[in-house]
């Protein structure tokens, strides 16, 4: 099948490429930029492994078609932190132990970072609900919940200290 | 692993898809959300030889209230819906079925009528729209008809809408003030497909109960309407009592599958205690 051009910003800079229709825009981001840090678990979209952010939304890249991604904006993984300063998710996971194998976390994060967008100071059990579609078989999740309200903690400090 | 090759269609009008449509029929499919379509794919369980992405088709995005009718176009988000004011007045059985449905990141990318065209028979919304008396409007090239929820779901994964139609758009009318609502489910994981769901809705003049609709989803092929439950509560006063005697009746009357998430006792039972939890929450939302 023909090849197709598309063109997005991924974590703040512009991409071109020519992409089958039916490359997955997680095979994309993996195979063809070498962005390896969003995992790829299930490819059914159950499991959140490789989510990342379109458009301002968590979507899990499994189940979206790169051409899709044509004009969008992505952030991954790979654009979380700034420079060598971790972000304020990546410290709460380092912090509070939000990790085992390590194998959801870059879903987990890229999920939480808009979680925390669209509800910046969530209850527990918000966060949970927030985070129901990212699976991790090794936490129990407890120490993921701590992790992101530490970000949420730590966030909101920062920006009531402004 | 990938998905087998094909052919990539992205029309920019409702008529440019129903071209495509005509022209390949079977062997095309619908792209909106892609939430089940791309996963299946992706296991090739689909193989289609023309994906035809209705994602840049401006005219299928309504959502909005027109003639006392809730009206949601093809490719309205499922997050869109949920999270609507629009929505939750105009229909509130809609916003209270959405916490069950699926995930915040499946949510983004997936559309309510994606979802009503896949027809899977766990789905919730199959059952909330039987309940709401949703009609789908149907288009191929060169026509356009309307089918009611209750006729539109034929059996898993199979609906009325044929290889040539598209499925534009769901018209809902607007829930009458004094109507109350119910929807209750259970899964084992939240987000997941229901065990077993029961949507409702209710209304009740001088103590006796008016009218009522009821259906349940994750029990046989496809949605169904609990007719003889219905018939047992037109009339009767509202109560445990008569809740109790209708979960009795479509407890009776459905046919549930076995399969290894629970046996067929089991959705029975599930099926009559959501009936009755489902049934007192519209009562008690029913304005007096």
């Amino acid at each position: 099948m023909s090849s197709q051009k598309i063109s997005l910003t991924i974590n703040g800079e512009s991409v071109e490429a020519e992409v089958e229709p039916r490359t997955l825009l997680i095979h994309f981001l993996r195979e063809e930029l070498n962005l390896t840090g969003s995992h790829i678990g299930c490819e059914t979209s159950h499991c959140g492994a490789c989510t990342v952010d379109l458009n301002g939304k968590s979507v899990k890249s499994c189940t979206v078609f790169a051409v899709q991604a044509n004009g969008g904006e992505l952030v991954t993984i790979e654009g979380l932190a700034n420079g060598t300063e971790m972000h304020p998710l990546q410290e709460g996971f380092y912090e509070a132990h939000g990790l085992q194998c390590g194998y959801c976390t870059p879903g987990m994060l890229i999920r939480a970072y808009r979680l925390l967008q669209e509800n910046p100071d969530p209850s527990d059990d918000e966060i949970r609900v927030g985070i129901s579609g990212n699976l991790c078989r090794c936490t129990g999740y407890q120490n993921i919940v701590e992790a992101i309200r530490y970000a949420a903690d730590k966030i909101n400090q920062a920006e009531g200290a402004d | 692993m990938k998905p087998a090759p094909f052919q990539y269609e992205r029309p920019k009008t409702i008529e440019g898809v129903l071209a495509v449509l005509n022209q390949y029929g079977e062997d095309s499919k619908i792209l909106a959300g892609g939430q089940s379509l791309i996963a299946m794919m992706n296991t090739r369980a689909l193989q289609p030889r023309v994906v035809i992405d209705i994602n840049r088709v401006p005219a299928l995005d309504t959502l909005a209230v027109e003639d006392d009718t809730l009206v949601i176009g093809a490719l309205v988000r499922h997050s869109e819906v949920a999270g609507s004011p629009i929505v939750r007045e105009a229909n509130p059985l809609i916003a209270e079925a959405y916490p069950h449905l699926a995930h915040r990141p499946i949510r983004n990318r997936g559309t309510l009528v994606g979802n009503l065209a896949h027809a899977d028979p766990a789905s919730e919304m199959p059952a909330v729209m039987v309940v709401g008396e949703a009609v789908m409007t149907l288009r191929n090239h060169d026509n356009l008809r309307t089918v009611h929820a209750e006729d539109f779901f034929l059996g898993p994964f199979e609906t009325a809408a044929r290889p040539d139609e598209l499925l534009t758009e769901i018209r809902i009318p607007v829930a009458p003030q004094e109507q109350g609502w119910g929807f209750r489910e259970f899964s084992p994981r939240k987000g997941d497909f229901a065990l077993a769901s029961v949507a409702t809705v209710m209304s009740v003049v001088d103590g006796k109960i008016a009218s009522v609709r009821l259906a349940c989803a994750g029990i046989g092929p496809c949605a169904c309407r609990l007719a003889d439950a219905e018939g047992i509560l037109a009339g009767a006063t509202p109560g445990e009592e008569a809740f109790a005697a209708a979960a009795a009746a479509a407890v009776a009357t459905i046919d549930p599958q076995e399969d290894f998430h629970a046996d067929a006792a089991y959705r029975r039972d599930l099926v009559g205690t959501l009936m009755r939890r489902a049934l007192a929450d519209a009562h008690g939302r029913c304005a007096a």
